[in-house]
């Protein structure tokens, strides 16, 4: 006996741990029902997979907002170069008729001076009144005298006010045209004198700029410019040159590019001032700014992926919860008390399962768009009929699950003690449905956030300034956009894709974690 | 089984009853701007009828003076005589604009509803026979991303590959350019061809379901005791599984099939909008979108309709295909 003894006392305390007898709990290494799930769940690597795919998607929609440097609707410029009318510019090239005396040089005595001109007659009558034609100087200017009076001048070349709107005064063109003709530097008209300067310009005696005599009229497209004397010059220089741009820095050093076109129709050139102008940074390609580009609205793409994820995954769980309470509520209660309550909601799932959901929630979507609803209201709207129209199939579910649990010992064993039936409901049978439950409603979640997304694609779900993963790959809807600018759309398609693949392949693995009959 | 027909036959029309109550309702609760509004703007479409004849025509059709259940009484009457009304957005009677876009989508619907079985049964079939092998997770993870993959993100990506890339389809529509030109044949083909990428999106965005189902289905088939003694009989794997087994998982697959013959003609909406194409889908989501009362209207109860006998086909079939059920 002792030798025997011997051999089972063990002989160091270390081995004490392992000496439990056959029937001692404590021999086996227990695990809770929820450990084995767990246990199970973490064995299968797909549905790991999943969860990993999961939790790196709410970092990035719910932390990935906070860390962005930008916000949902802020707006990006950038500094684009636009080129707008600027002015017009024609050349002179008939003979125009500046008038002293409107009663003898009319219109009709203009058709004649010129027919004298052509012609190179110095002299023509017209209608009893005899006019002399005199050339002034070598210009091609000319001026039609009658009875010793000149009535008006006849030019190609013009006089041109500097201040645009004054009227010059007929001596004072005279006065110009002699001087010009003559090559003087200083003429006097109405009792005042006048400077001809370097490029015909006409000054008066304190240095401002009354006047020009130039070929060319150079008109501002828009009222409030007025062109500086060196840009004229600088155009007409272009315009002479033939050249199709100039560059030309103003008195305010702000430099700018000029094209001019010509029109031959019209005779004229047109310019167009190209100018740097700050526009909403719409579409640029993904930089080191902004990882995906922008969208348009010249908002950064990744954060708005980012607030889209927040908003769908929160309709996609609001919906899914209010699903789930109404379902739970309707099934526990049809289950439980079976007979004409069950067969009254039993009727009334039917009708929900046959109600055409996706036609009513597109009917009053557009309904919601004429009433012009604002967006954050349209959201909630949305979360409570997508949820009011959707907990059918959790009532069947749940309603299922109660009747063959409901005859079970422990729910006797419930009754037995007297426990009142909403709590036998809502705290014995409800946590027994839970795990098909939570099957259900993973796989609910990846199908709400579709649902959503097709709905914000057709422009009938979560509307701007609100970002949804839909309405931010709505813009495909434009072609250009389909074919140039992959970066708007395709990110947050395979967003969305993942996402819900990921709660689809979590809700399979749970569902195989839950049953206790599955093989490994 | 004439009892159980007609026994679920007549559940149907009840419930047929209280949806088409429901969508009534609905209508007589959109505000009343808003319907005023849709009417005037459809009454300035050529060839349309005038504000004041819609909206008269709106009233005595719906009844909408009387209060909602007398007034739900009247239109389900002049319903039952087949009487919809007159569409505002096509300016036509409902039941012709029907006529005129229903088989289209039947057509493609079909075509890709055949496709779908031939490629999701067998696959199906295929990943449960090699549970847990790679084969059945390739084909598990493709069911599932034709599940969760968005209609309109996969449109989107064949038209950017086929018809922007190669340039072998078109964007958008059911005819090309040069329809008019073409021979009978040739109009026919050039229908085909639009029809190509909105059968694609059908056929992969739905199969995965179809895919999930027969292998749980052919599972469940394979762990029945029936197939243990077909092994120990000693057949070989070949027979026990296309002989017994895939036999035997036909019984619910005939069931869901059958229960989808009549969703055929409810169309595709999304996948029809995305791609213009003039089905029941289309017209239907136009229509909607406008807020043509009437089409849209007899599109809701014409789904429901579908939906129902769908359900009741698919009952019906379960208990004709497997001899197990009895039905009392």
């Amino acid at each position: 006996m002792d030798e025997y003894k011997d051999k089972m006392e063990p002989s160091t305390e270390e081995v004490k741990e392992e000496q439990y007898s056959l029937s001692d709990d404590r021999r086996v290494k227990v695990l809770s029902p929820g450990a084995l799930v767990a246990k199970r769940f973490f064995r299968n690597r797909l549905a790991v997979t999943g969860m990993v795919i999961l939790v790196a998607m709410f970092l990035f929609s719910f932390v990935g907002g906070i860390l962005s440097p930008y916000d949902q609707d802020q707006k990006f410029y950038r500094i684009d170069s636009q080129a707008k009318d600027y002015a017009g510019v024609i050349k002179n090239e008939e003979y125009r008729y500046t008038i002293n005396d409107p009663v003898l040089f009319k219109s009709s005595v203009h058709a004649q001076a010129l027919k004298a001109i052509i012609q190179k007659n110095d002299k023509f009558e017209y209608d009893g009144n005899s006019y002399s034609v005199e050339k002034i100087g070598d210009v091609d200017a000319y001026t039609v005298s009658s009875g010793g009076n000149i009535v008006g001048i006849a030019s190609k070349e013009l006089v041109n006010a500097s201040v645009e709107g004054e009227t010059l005064s007929f001596d004072f063109t005279l006065g110009a045209f002699n001087a010009y003709a003559k090559g003087d530097k200083a003429f006097e008209a109405e009792g005042k004198k006048y400077s001809l300067g370097e490029d015909d310009v006409i000054t008066d005696s304190s240095g401002t700029e009354k006047a020009y005599i130039s070929q060319y009229i150079v008109r501002p497209v828009m009222s409030d410019v007025f062109f500086s004397r060196e840009f004229k010059n600088e155009l007409i220089d272009s315009v002479e040159s033939g050249q199709d741009s100039f560059k030309y820095t103003d008195a305010d050093g702000v430099e700018a590019e000029y094209i001019l076109k010509y029109d031959a129709g019209k005779k004229s050139w047109s310019v167009k001032q190209e100018i740097d102008t700050k526009v909403f940074d719409t579409y640029s390609a993904p930089s080191k700014k902004h990882w995906l580009g922008t969208d348009r609205n010249g908002m950064d793409m990744l954060t708005r992926l980012m607030y889209g994820g927040r908003i769908s995954l929160i309709i996609g769980f609001i919906v899914v919860f209010i699903e789930s309470f109404l379902g739970i509520v309707m099934g526990g209660i049809s289950g439980y008390f079976g007979g004409w309550v069950d067969g009254l909601i039993m009727r009334i799932v039917d009708i929900f399962f046959c109600i055409p959901s996706m036609p009513i929630i597109i009917i009053i979507g557009a309904a919601m768009d004429a009433a012009n609803l604002p967006s954050l209201t349209r959201i909630i709207y949305l979360m409570l009929i997508l949820g009011f129209l959707g907990w059918a199939g959790v009532a069947r579910l749940v309603r299922g699950q109660i009747l063959s649990l409901r005859e079970q010992e422990f729910m006797t064993a419930t009754e037995a003690c007297g426990i009142a039936p909403s709590r036998r409901i809502f705290k014995h049978l409800i946590p027994n449905v839970i795990p098909q439950l939570i099957v259900y409603m993973t796989m609910g979640l990846g199908e709400t956030i579709i649902l959503e997304a097709t709905l914000s694609f057709l422009g009938l779900g979560v509307r701007f300034p609100f970002a949804s993963w839909g309405n931010i790959i709505n813009d495909v809807n434009d072609t250009f956009v389909l074919t140039n600018y992959w970066f708007i759309w395709i990110p947050a398609g395979v967003l969305l894709l993942i996402t819900v693949l990921a709660f689809n392949i979590v809700g399979d693995g749970l569902r195989d974690a839950f049953d206790p009959k599955m093989k490994r | 089984m004439r009892k159980y027909i007609i026994k679920r036959l007549l559940q149907s029309i009840v419930i047929l009853f209280f949806v088409a109550f429901i969508i009534y309702a609905l209508m007589r609760c959109l505000p009343t701007s808003y319907v005023e509004a849709m009417a005037r703007q459809k009454s300035m479409q050529p060839g349309s009828k005038s504000y004041e004849e819609w909206m008269e025509q709106l009233t005595a059709m719906y009844n909408m003076d009387g209060s909602i259940v007398s007034g739900y009484f009247k239109w389900l009457g002049s319903m039952l005589r087949g009487d919809f009304g007159d569409s505002w957005k096509w300016t036509v009677p409902v039941i012709e604009k029907f006529n005129d876009t229903v088989w289209l989508s039947f057509v493609m619907g079909f075509v890709s509803f055949v496709l779908e079985i031939l490629i999701a049964v067998p696959l199906g079939i295929i990943a449960a026979t090699k549970q847990y092998s790679k084969t059945d997770y390739t084909i598990s993870v493709i069911a599932l991303a034709g599940i969760s993959l968005p209609t309109f993100f996969f449109a989107s990506l064949l038209k950017l590959v086929f018809s922007v890339k190669l340039g072998w389809f078109d964007l958008y529509g059911l005819v090309g350019r040069s329809y008019d030109q073409l021979s009978a044949f040739g109009q026919i083909m050039d229908k085909a061809n639009h029809l190509v990428l909105p059968v694609i999106t059908l056929v992969v965005v739905s199969m995965g379901g179809l895919m999930r189902y027969t292998r749980t289905n052919m599972l469940e088939v394979l762990n029945a005791d029936y197939i243990r003694t077909a092994r120990a009989k000693g057949l070989s794997e070949k027979k026990v599984i296309y002989h017994h087994a895939f036999r035997n998982t036909l019984i619910p697959i005939v069931t869901i099939v059958g229960g989808s013959l009549p969703g055929l003609f409810s169309g595709a909406l999304i996948t029809e909008t995305l791609f213009g194409i003039p089905g029941i889908g289309f017209t239907s989501y136009q229509s909607m979108v406008s807020g043509d009362i009437p089409f849209s209207m007899f599109f809701m109860v014409f789904t429901a309709i579908l939906t129902l006998l769908g359900n009741l086909i698919a009952d019906i079939l379960y208990a004709v295909v497997d001899p197990r059920v009895r039905i009392a």
